[in-house]
């Protein structure tokens, strides 16, 4: 079997704060093939940001620390690489893209310029040659008038096409692998829906392969091969896109796609008659606080279908029982069956509490 | 017509909506050397709508449709250029500051950013009671604190953590808090300004939820100012479309959602990403090129109560 393009085993990374140690990411291990599309979900703390951040070099140290793992991607483990090689693959063989264009871009620098240095520092192009580059790059991202606009300032580009000159610089050296954190969150859906095209296309025509974080399940649902959920620092589902969708095993995965506005079977969404209103299901409680994680799995406090296994030790990420090959998931109980006799105690008129573990609270 | 909201008023007087915008506009004018307009912009451009008590209007668009500015000018943050605000029946454009104070009353808002909008110095219990204080609703700081620990309970908070500073609770939390100043008053319209936006997705059901039991049990409306189409479509009633500053499409839920009549609705619930993988690659978008709407366009109405910009 060919070698991934990117495997990563046990990734632990803690911050040293000083009232104590954050366990930001906890033995993350997963692999990425070449031209493969990973959608990473999470919310705020979930550790999906800061595993790629410390895996390219990125978390300051201190207060970050890597505790363990590793990070091979082609052949060399990224935790160990010197700086000064890391520097060389970042924005060379690994394309990034953020959020926030505003902030990643320079606004003293012309756009143009921004889109050389890339291109100098990793191809060694001459200045004149990285300008027609720059050029062919804005064209490609479906910016108008590519003359004119590389020589402009990011001031004078809008929010859609700030995150297409992002993109330019991300892709610039033609990368194996592309890394995007939220770079679509900012955006106004039909400008999201254009670099999502875009990116698709992108893809396919440059072979590359991509980690798409985002918190948003519409934007991975037609972006990625495999999805991974993650939360309070560790993976919690794992798998092919439509087997995470269609046949979820993951508490916090089923109530994150619950929690979205209802649909009904033809795919449209029901509309409730005004005073009628449905409330839509909630998870109860809050994300964990990091500084005093629960003992087992993180989700346990707020799942209404936890163990008291699971109150009590992390469960290990294994393949799902029944399940597409490659679905894993990391759960003491099983979500069919649990659901199931939710249903039928539901019938009998019961409603379902958490219990045990730490106190679960309205967010 | 079916549904509650137009029930109420078949073969009856019409009723007073409680608010009421017409022809409302804002323009920000960049005056060049010797006090010469140079460029003019038309952030908020003609607006007219009603808010019918009870009631929840979502105002969707994208940055820079003029959806925030038009919720500011409601407020009466903003003067706006030209147009005029009724409220409960009574014209508030012209309202200088203490004839104001009587309808700030009545008239709350909930901003995106709980954290920006709380000071950080002060306990969550005063910020809540603040309004109470100024608008002397409660006699003596004994009654307010009651009154606030209510409050707390009604936005699902701990009243045990009355006495709490801001930076101690969860983005959810501090959104919670800030519903439970604004209702303080009981208010007859709060003016939510993408009030789940900034929230982790676990907790934006738990806030929409918190909106639709607090209008049941209280009545007040809203002007739901969001550019999560999902959500627009769970929580309002009726909803307006804004592009660059006009409403371009306004209709129920029912008619905006299931019937788009511009191209501009269209373009847009198109672009919206379906959280399945099936359905999502499957997805048509459709294209808009944005053109500049006649001058003379106006909204008309297609059918009853679905107003469309041509």
């Amino acid at each position: 079997m060919e070698a991934p393009l990117l495997e990563v085993r046990g990734l632990t990374v803690g911050f040293d704060l000083w009232d104590g140690r954050v366990r930001a990411v906890n033995d993350v291990s997963y692999s990425l093939g070449a031209g493969e599309t990973l959608g990473i979900v999470g919310e705020s703390g979930s550790g999906k940001s800061v595993h790629v951040l410390a895996m390219l070099g990125l978390i300051p140290k201190p207060p970050g620390r890597i505790l363990g793992g590793q990070a091979i991607f082609e052949g060399r483990d990224l935790l160990t690489l010197p700086e000064r090689e890391l520097r060389a693959l970042r924005g060379g063989r690994i394309g990034m893209i953020f959020q926030d264009p505003m902030t990643s871009l320079n606004p003293v620098l012309t756009v143009g310029f921004q889109i050389c240095e890339t291109l100098e520092a990793h191809k060694g192009l001459s200045r004149a040659a990285a300008m027609r580059r720059a050029v062919e790059l804005l064209d490609l991202v479906g910016i108008a008038e590519p003359q004119r606009r590389v020589e402009q300032y990011p001031h004078e580009f809008s929010g859609g096409m700030r995150q297409r000159a992002m993109i330019a610089i991300g892709i610039a050296c033609e990368p194996k692998l592309l890394i995007a954190d939220e770079a679509t969150t900012a955006l106004d859906v039909t400008v999201q829906a254009q670099v999502l095209d875009l990116m698709k296309r992108l893809r396919r025509e440059m072979g590359m392969a991509m980690i798409w974080i985002t918190h948003d399940m519409g934007v991975v649902a037609g972006l990625a091969d495999t999805i991974q959920v993650m939360y309070g620092g560790r993976i919690m589902e794992r798998g092919p896109a439509r087997a995470v969708f269609h046949d979820t095993r993951s508490a916090y995965t089923w109530g994150l796609l619950r929690s979205l506005p209802e649909e009904s079977g033809d795919g449209r969404r029901v509309i409730p008659k005004p005073g009628k209103r449905r409330r839509l299901y909630q998870i109860p409680g809050v994300p964990p606080d990091m500084m005093r994680p629960p003992p087992g799995d993180p989700f346990a406090p707020r799942n209404v279908f936890a163990t008291e296994r699971c109150h009590r030790e992390v469960p290990p990420l294994t393949q799902a029982e029944g399940g597409a090959p490659g679905h894993l998931v990391a759960a003491w109980y099983d979500l069919r069956a649990a659901r199931a006799r939710a249903q039928e105690a539901a019938a009998a008129g019961c409603e379902l509490r958490v219990v045990g573990g730490a106190e679960a609270r309205a967010g | 017509m079916s549904g509650g909201m137009m029930d109420g008023r078949t073969g009856e007087l019409p009723e007073v909506p409680l608010l009421r915008v017409e022809g409302l506009a804002r323009h920000y004018v960049s005056t060049g050397l010797f006090g010469r307009e140079t460029h003019r912009v038309r952030a908020v451009d003609g607006v007219s709508f009603t808010v019918r008590p009870g009631e929840t209007l979502g105002l969707v668009g994208e940055s820079g449709s003029g959806k925030s500015t038009t919720g500011r000018l409601v407020l009466r943050l903003e003067e706006p250029t030209a147009g005029r605000i009724w409220f409960e029946g009574r014209e508030i454009t012209g309202l200088r500051k203490g004839a104001l104070a009587p309808v700030r009353k009545k008239l709350q808002v909930v901003f995106q950013d709980p954290y920006a909008s709380l000071n950080p110095r002060m306990r969550v219990g005063e910020s809540v009671g603040e309004p109470l204080l100024v608008h002397r609703a409660a006699a003596g700081a004994e009654e307010r604190r009651a009154k606030v620990a209510e409050l707390f309970r009604l936005v699902g908070l701990d009243p045990r953590f009355i006495d709490r500073f801001p930076h101690q609770f969860s983005g959810g939390q501090r959104q919670r808090i800030g519903i439970a100043r604004a209702i303080a008053l009981r208010p007859r319209l709060i003016v939510a300004d993408e009030p789940i936006t900034a929230l982790d997705v676990s907790i934006q059901a738990q806030i929409v939820n918190l909106f639709m039991d607090l209008q049941d049990e209280m009545g007040m409306a809203y002007l739901f100012i969001a550019h999560d189409l999902g959500m627009v479509r769970h929580l309002c009633h009726r909803v307006a479309v804004m592009l660059r500053g006009r409403i371009v499409e306004m209709g129920t839920t029912e008619q905006v959602f299931h019937d788009p009549r511009h191209d501009y609705t269209r373009a847009l619930l198109s672009a919206v990403p379906i959280p399945d993988p099936d359905r999502e690659t499957a997805r048509q978008r459709m294209a808009y090129e944005a053109t500049v709407p006649a001058p003379d366009a106006a909204l008309r109405e297609v059918s009853e109560g679905h107003f469309v910009l041509a």
